[in-house]
């Protein structure tokens, strides 16, 4: 009975939002106030009913109800309870409920936040939010609807959850991921709503910002949780594998990094109008775009969810409709959009026109890296793979200048900057950055482009702090009433351009510094890498909760002293009797030690890989501190203040 | 630019995507499994891989200059049991294969082939996956041509069959 009820409020939900996308606009055409006010209720309603639908496929995956076939398929009695609950989410059809019920958490955000802004606005973009929803509602309950029952054959044993999704870094990757790419939704919904009223003036922008960096900084988090996922649990020490899937969502991070930064010229001084309403269309479409590549089977990953065509249509067609639909306004719309205000090369404009001319490039590059298998198909010239030396190769060539961009473009002004005062600043820090690196470089031996790297992060780090301290002036009283008036929107920039270079620094000392060794190893055996001496101790057999494994035991001593014992394992989950490894490490701030478990070789013989990984840790300090940087930066008073000053 | 001209540009987005939304369309629900790797043309990769057989160290050097197939596979995925029929008939033909023993019990190893007879000349063992990450392996079965030279020259994903084999035989000379 329960599962019906789910499956009935997510029938109601369809209609509700079906609702959203019309009345509202009617309202619009019409200048009819109270059918624009019925986009709040209608947007609150289908949320609280796709909640609703949510919250009944959970307790059908707590409560082991396998005579639903999606629980049936994903979960089993013995999976341990917060699994389960993640579990909702381990498969195409309650993915995509979650995708659908977050959708509808950042539309009632909208709605609840939005009281400030101006009527028609906020019915536009509701309404905009609500064909999405309703597009995705109909995918959902038309070709994946997750309450099918088996009955009245129910099982008595669910097919278990796999095995690589049964930890904590997937319990809460895909949420945090939805969450930064549905809420692009939120800046492509304002973008509608400025094309279709016309009103192309600078003050979408500023609403859309926060919506922005929010999403933003959530999507960095969610990326930043793949990737260390992915570092220790498939058990070779990859952090990035250039996988389709994984590009799906690094396309999005890159064209929404661009986007806050010509939201934020476009707000403050009216210039790239139309360039920012393609940028925010485009963002989102690539957030569709990974939509549609996972799980329509037309590129082959080893993320994607069991291929079907008749999916693969639905969401092309949704594809079509929303992209093609957006694409068609903003060229209709876009030729009366002129730009009054102009600037000079020199300025903080032309500055962050290079960031987003270098972004886009990214994220193009991505996107053809991904889809040329796909293209060259079609055009039956070849059929080739790329894979990660392409993306290595763009990458490190645009990384450095890429950074550069971002440490001078913040001491840019507006407009125009004096040459020679903006060589003065850049200077001592080049000096000190200099210094710097040759003091490493006594600590440690380097390759050359380590080296220039280390360089330039040394270089930004300087510079941040440097523009900091100039604003704060030079009175040495004041400086901490100064420190705590600067908005906080600065210092999310700050904290997050620190955040990239610490990633960088993390990326580049991994992929040139890393020591890996396959080793034979019996009883007491030992292996030295990079200073330390790694000593196998046997392997013993533990017992799980729904699995049974063999454990390694190592010991780690540094200079004699140990330091460290890890136990990586080889587990065979029972109900697929699936192998897993379980790698161990040992983590620390400059380095890594990292052991997976491989076969028993004979006797008390085994293969191992030992690892040593310096700075990895950098790569996802560096995005924690993005996500703090996106967060902190949306919650500027400004935002508050000025919308609430309008109207 | 003119004024025609701009309203002509901004609509070159929208003609990008459609053409972009034609090709998704024209592949959906094709056979993505034949998806040959950025290795194509490329020598194997080197390696140094543990004889099922002989518990020794094998590396690439000893798998001679004639054409062979590399044949990722394992006890635990159930299209290689389906293959292995299909193998053995090769290996009667007298084709080269060397069998990659991929993320997999040593001990079940030795059993299937036991059982189901043995077609490869070698088996390497690859207990971690490493090999087959070099080699971009995404799942088992998956077999490459390797020609006389020792360069890959074909990939197939999925279960070498009568029909398969008669495309992939030609890449072996």
């Amino acid at each position: 009975m329960l599962p019906e009820i789910g499956h009935f409020s997510l029938i109601l939900s369809l209609f509700f939002a079906a609702a959203l996308s019309i009345v509202p606009i009617l309202g619009y055409v019409k200048k009819h106030k109270v059918l624009m006010a019925y986009s709040v209720p209608l947007t609150h309603v289908t949320s609280i009913l796709v909640l609703l639908s949510f919250i009944v496929l959970a307790y059908s995956f707590v409560t082991d109800d396998f005579s639903i076939l999606y629980v049936s398929q994903h979960s089993n009695s013995l999976l341990p309870t917060p699994f389960k609950f993640s579990a909702v989410w381990g498969g195409h059809e309650g993915s995509l409920l979650l995708w659908v019920l977050i959708l509808c958490g950042w539309a009632s955000s909208v709605a609840y936040k939005g009281k400030t802004l101006p009527q028609d606005i906020r019915a536009l973009v509701l309404a905009t939010l609500g064909l999405v929803t309703t597009g995705f509602l109909s995918f959902l309950l038309f070709t994946s609807s997750p309450f099918i029952r088996l009955l009245p054959d129910t099982p008595v044993e669910g097919a278990d959850l796999n095995p690589l999704l049964q930890d904590i870094g997937l319990i809460i990757h895909p949420p945090m991921l939805y969450m930064g790419y549905v809420g692009f939704s939120v800046a492509f919904a304002f973008a509608i709503a400025a094309l279709i009223s016309g009103n192309l003036n600078s003050s979408w922008a500023r609403w859309a910002r926060p919506w922005t960096s929010v999403s933003w900084a959530f999507l960095t988090l969610g990326i930043g949780l793949g990737s260390w996922w992915a570092y220790y649990e498939l058990g070779w020490g990859g952090w990035w594998f250039w996988d389709p899937v994984e590009n799906a969502s690094f396309m999005p991070w890159l064209a929404g990094t661009a986007l806050i930064h010509s939201l934020a010229v476009t707000e403050k001084r009216g210039v790239f109008k139309s360039w920012t309403v393609l940028l925010a269309i485009f963002t989102f479409s690539l957030s569709l775009l990974g939509t549609f590549l996972v799980r329509s089977g037309v590129l082959t990953s080893v993320h994607a969810f069991a291929a079907d065509p008749t999916r693969g249509v639905f969401i092309l067609a949704l594809l079509f409709l929303f992209v093609g639909g957006s694409l068609i306004l903003y060229a209709m719309r876009a030729a009366d959009v002129k730009s009054e205000v102009s600037f000079g090369v020199t300025g903080r404009e032309a500055g962050l026109l290079l960031n987003n001319i270098v972004l886009v490039t990214l994220a193009l590059t991505v996107l053809i890296g991904t889809l040329s298998p796909l293209i060259y198909k079609a055009l039956d010239i070849a059929t080739i793979s790329v894979g990660a030396p392409y993306f290595n190769f763009v990458f490190s060539l645009i990384g450095l200048p890429l950074m550069i961009i971002m440490a001078v473009g913040p001491l840019l002004r507006w407009n125009r900057t004096k040459l020679d005062t903006l060589i003065k600043q850049l200077l001592l820090p080049l000096v000190l950055a200099a210094v710097l690196t040759g003091i490493t470089l006594i600590w440690q031996k380097f390759e050359w482009i380590t080296l220039v790297s280390l360089f330039v992060a040394y270089w930004v780090l300087l510079l941040t702090l440097i523009d900091w301290m100039a604003k704060l002036g030079s009175s040495s009283s004041e400086w901490w009433a100064k420190a705590r008036k600067l908005p906080r929107n600065y210092y999310g920039m700050l904290i997050a351009h620190l955040g990239m270079a610490v990633s960088l620094v993390g990326i580049l000392f991994v992929s040139v510094q890393s020591q890996e060794e396959m080793v034979r190893m019996s009883q007491n055996d030992s292996v030295t890498l990079s200073g330390y001496e790694f000593v196998f101790k046997g392997v013993s057999k533990v017992q799980g909760p729904n699995y049974v494994s063999d454990m390694a035991t190592i010991s780690i001593f540094e200079e004699g002293r140990q330091i460290a014992t890890l136990y990586p394992e080889k587990r065979i989950y029972k109900a697929r009797t699936q192998m897993m490894t379980e790698a161990s490490i040992d983590a620390g701030l400059f380095r890594d030690l990292y052991i997976s478990l491989g076969e028993q070789l004979e006797g008390d013989t085994w293969g191992l890989r030992v690892h040593v990984k310096p700075f990895v840790r950098w790569i996802w300090l560096g995005g924690i501190l993005m996500t703090f940087g996106g967060l902190l930066s949306a919650l500027d008073k400004r935002y508050r203040k000025v919308a609430g000053a309008r109207i | 630019m003119s004024k025609k001209m701009r309203k002509v540009a901004l609509f070159l987005p929208f003609l990008t995507f459609a053409l972009l939304a034609g090709v998704f369309f024209s592949q959906l629900g094709k056979d993505t499994q034949y998806m040959p790797s950025a290795l194509i043309g490329q020598p194997v990769p080197d390696f140094s891989l543990v004889s099922l057989k002989s518990n020794e160290l094998v590396s690439k050097e000893a798998l001679g200059n004639e054409g062979y197939l590399i044949n990722f596979w394992g006890t635990w995925c159930p299209a290689c049991s389906f293959e292995h029929d299909y193998l053995m008939k090769l290996a009667s033909d007298g084709i080269n294969i060397v069998g990659i023993d991929y993320k997999d019990e040593t001990q079940e190893a030795i059993k299937w082939l036991q059982e189901k007879g043995d077609p490869y000349s070698v088996v390497l063992l690859d207990e971690l996956g490493n090999f087959g990450v070099d080699m971009g392996v995404t799942g088992a079965p998956e077999t490459f041509v390797v020609n006389a030279m020792g360069v890959i020259t074909y990939r197939h994903q999925g279960i070498v069959n009568e029909e398969v084999w008669q495309t992939m035989k030609g890449y072996l000379k």
